[in-house]
């Protein structure tokens, strides 16, 4: 009459526990003092001696939980997902995506205790962005995929996402989507205000013209980024991008909202303020001109909204696969990892969901069905739009700390 | 007790209220387990949290036990003006919500006292909005003041506005944001008071030559005083709290930041908990102080 024991390593250990004092009232008792005792080790020991990836089950149970953004599977008209359903079928694993990751910090707020523990988060694998991927791994919360069991992602992922100081090999995060953030823009409205066609750098979010009509996003590797970029800081150098360069950033962007130039800074609802007018222009992500775009156009004019790297550059970033060291169904993962590295598959993604594809191939795959699609630099850039972009140096930290106090004390007016 | 006094068999009676002294004290046990787990647990916890000192690997959001009183120092030096603002915003929403809801209280309760059907429909009235969530009624004043909506494009016409006016993210925008979602919370308890108002008194008050205002100064008000002051502790205490209202995704805007979004944005952002929790003792201190100068002068001690 034994129930087979559960996976997550904490339950585990606590019902063998439980099962070990039979439940008479003093074993229960004892047996509970035991649990706390056994909670309170593990939450000290864990840290030192680092954590061990949960056994994988993957062979006798085919299944993956997949938690991720919103807006980021290709979605037919019926709500159902065709990549990810032609992946079931073929793989006979099924999937249960969720869309769970809304703000890296508010998810990492969500999940660090049990990932702390080496427990199961509830997700074999999840997509936070590459800066909260390192900050996982540096931590040692992560476990490492085999890139024996993905060939498809060893011979297509694209080079620049390789040779990183971290991660060299990518098999502790494998990138799923990037994308650039610049400055877009409702095009009417931008003209009737100031004149002329488009923004051509963040100086321009600051004219007197826009005055209350420009959103900032509350990403801070990207708002500020772009600042620190138009300020002529190299954001990929320790020695060019130092906390006083940071902090003069903030100081300008603060000189923005304090003079009443900003309307407000959101995380994904600018897209809300850019889509009702309440906003002009605002750093925004490219992918969401796109999706805009194709909500709010119409047949007169289909793109209403436009996007741009400012002449300083935009900045680059990319939400990355991991699987937690609780999970228990890696195996699952790399076989979904190896199925959107194949090239077809991943521009079928890519053209749904607009974003950055870190597969080499798909561009090509992508001309066979969509050819202007496949001409969009925000989607498949060449090597000229990737030397205009830069992605956010890698922080220790207690930079992080203090630059993301520094953040959210400017949003907040302290 | 009274009774024990009484009698000449004084010890058998005593036994009684030991006994139901004992009875009482089991039925209390639920709610005082209920406390203790719910209400003390998490204190202490907080508490501690607020003492912690960042831990020496440096990682975000690892701290270790300590007595750092610091924090409280840091959090006060830092967040000063969001600290001042909440109590600022909740003690003018307050004032304000009274002024709308006490007309309102006494039309339904005095009023429409003998008229059944309309007194119901007015109370409905008043707490129909709780029907709908308090975040969607948020979001609809969002979009009636978004800047291409029409009052503002109407106050841009008339010429109160100039084109580069907006209302959300003002403080007049979080102040009336906090006014109407507290409303009912102030409507109700002056109306329970003032329903049980004696008319008889306020007649009484004219023979005696008051003139309305004064039979409303010296019987009408000091009689809802309880309906009152619950009212005002029910809007003041979770408006100085309020973090959605105010938040950048709602009504408020970078300068309109209360305690509450403060907490939030300490908690889940930057994981810097003991500054949050700290901040959440002090706003837990200073409520209670407030609130019982408040009860107090107010002379409605029982009340507590």
């Amino acid at each position: 009459m034994k129930r087979e024991l559960p996976q997550d390593p904490m339950m585990r250990e606590l019902v063998q526990m439980a099962r070990k004092h039979q439940m008479s009232r003093r074993a229960a008792l004892a047996g509970f003092g035991g649990t706390a005792a056994a909670l309170t080790l593990a939450s000290c020991t864990s840290a030192e001696e680092g954590l061990t990836p949960a056994t994988d089950v993957s062979d006798s149970e085919p299944v993956i939980v997949w938690h991720n953004w919103p807006a980021y599977m290709d979605e037919d008209d019926d709500g159902n997902y065709p990549t990810l359903e032609r992946f079931q079928a073929e793989s006979g694993i099924s999937v249960d995506y969720r869309i769970e990751i809304d703000d890296n910090d508010t998810w990492y707020a969500k999940v660090k205790d049990q990932l702390e523990l080496g427990q199961d988060i509830g997700a074999d694998v999840a997509c936070p962005t590459g800066w909260m991927a390192s900050r996982l791994q540096n931590l040692g919360y992560l476990q490492t995929y085999d890139n024996a069991n993905m060939p498809n992602k060893v011979a297509n992922i694209a080079p620049g996402y390789l040779g990183s100081a971290d991660d060299p090999d990518r098999i502790y995060s494998v990138p799923w989507q990037g994308g650039f953030a610049g400055i877009g823009y409702n095009k009417a409205a931008y003209k009737e205000a100031t004149g002329k066609d488009a923004p051509g750098s963040m100086a321009d979010l600051w004219a007197a013209e826009l005055k209350g009509r420009v959103g900032l996003l509350s990403e801070m590797r990207d708002t500020v980024g772009l600042v620190l970029m138009s300020q002529g800081i190299d954001i990929t150098s320790t020695s060019s991008l130092t906390e006083d360069a940071f902090m003069a950033a903030l100081d300008a962007i603060k000189e923005q909202i304090d003079s009443g130039q900003i309307y407000n800074v959101r995380g994904n609802s600018y897209l809300d303020d850019l889509s009702t007018g309440n906003i002009i222009a605002a750093t925004a992500w490219s992918g969401d001109i796109t999706i805009i775009n194709y909500e709010s156009g119409t047949d007169d004019d289909p793109e209403p909204f436009g996007f741009i790297f400012p002449e300083s550059g935009a900045t680059l970033w990319a939400d990355v696969f991991v699987t937690p060291m609780g999970a228990t169904h890696k195996a699952n993962v790399e076989k979904l990892i190896n199925y959107y590295y194949d090239p077809m598959n991943a521009a079928e993604l890519a053209l749904w969901v607009n974003y950055i594809t870190p597969v080499v191939g798909a561009q090509e795959a992508a001309a066979e069905m969509d050819p202007e699609l496949a001409e969009d630099q925000l989607i498949f850039p060449n090597a000229d739009t990737l030397a205009k972009s830069k992605a956010f140096r890698s922080l220790t930290g207690q930079e992080e700390q203090r630059f993301a106090s520094a953040w959210q004390n400017l949003l907040l007016g302290a | 007790m009274a009774f024990v006094a009484l009698g000449g068999n004084a010890p058998a009676k005593a036994q009684t209220p030991t006994k139901t002294g004992r009875v009482a004290l089991y039925l209390l046990l639920p709610g005082l387990f209920y406390l203790g787990l719910f209400f003390l647990t998490p204190l202490f916890s907080l508490i501690l949290t607020s003492l912690k000192a960042p831990s020496p690997s440096g990682e975000i959001g690892r701290y270790e036990v300590a007595a750092e009183f610091g924090n409280y120092l840091y959090a006060v030096g830092q967040y000063l003006p969001q600290i001042i603002r909440s109590f600022g915003f909740a003690l003018l929403a307050t004032i304000i919500a009274l002024a709308i809801s006490y007309p309102i209280a006494y039309f339904i309760a005095v009023k429409a006292r003998n008229k059944p059907l309309l007194k119901g429909l007015l109370l409905t009235l008043v707490i129909a909005p709780f029907f709908i969530s308090m975040l969607l009624r948020t979001f609809a004043w969002k979009q009636i003041f978004s800047n291409d909506s029409w009052v503002v494009n109407t106050l841009k016409d008339i010429g109160i506005f100039g084109s580069d006016s907006y209302i959300i993210g003002t403080n007049f925008a979080v102040i009336f944001g906090l006014v109407y979602n507290f409303i009912p919370f102030m409507t109700l308890p002056i109306f329970s008071s003032l329903d049980r108002l004696d008319l008889r008194l306020v007649e009484a008050g004219g023979d005696l030559y008051a003139n309305p205002f004064t039979t409303f100064r010296k019987i009408t008000f000091p009689l809802s005083l309880p309906g009152v002051i619950s009212g005002t502790l029910l809007t003041f205490i979770p408006i100085s709290g309020d973090y959605v209202v105010a938040s950048r995704d709602f009504l408020g805007g970078p300068d309109t930041a209360m305690i509450g979004n403060v907490v939030e944005a300490n908690f889940l952002r930057i994981q810097d908990y003991p500054t949050a929790s700290a901040l959440s003792v002090l706003l837990m201190a200073a409520i209670v102080v407030l609130v019982s100068i408040y009860v107090r002068r107010s002379g409605t001690e029982d009340l507590l």
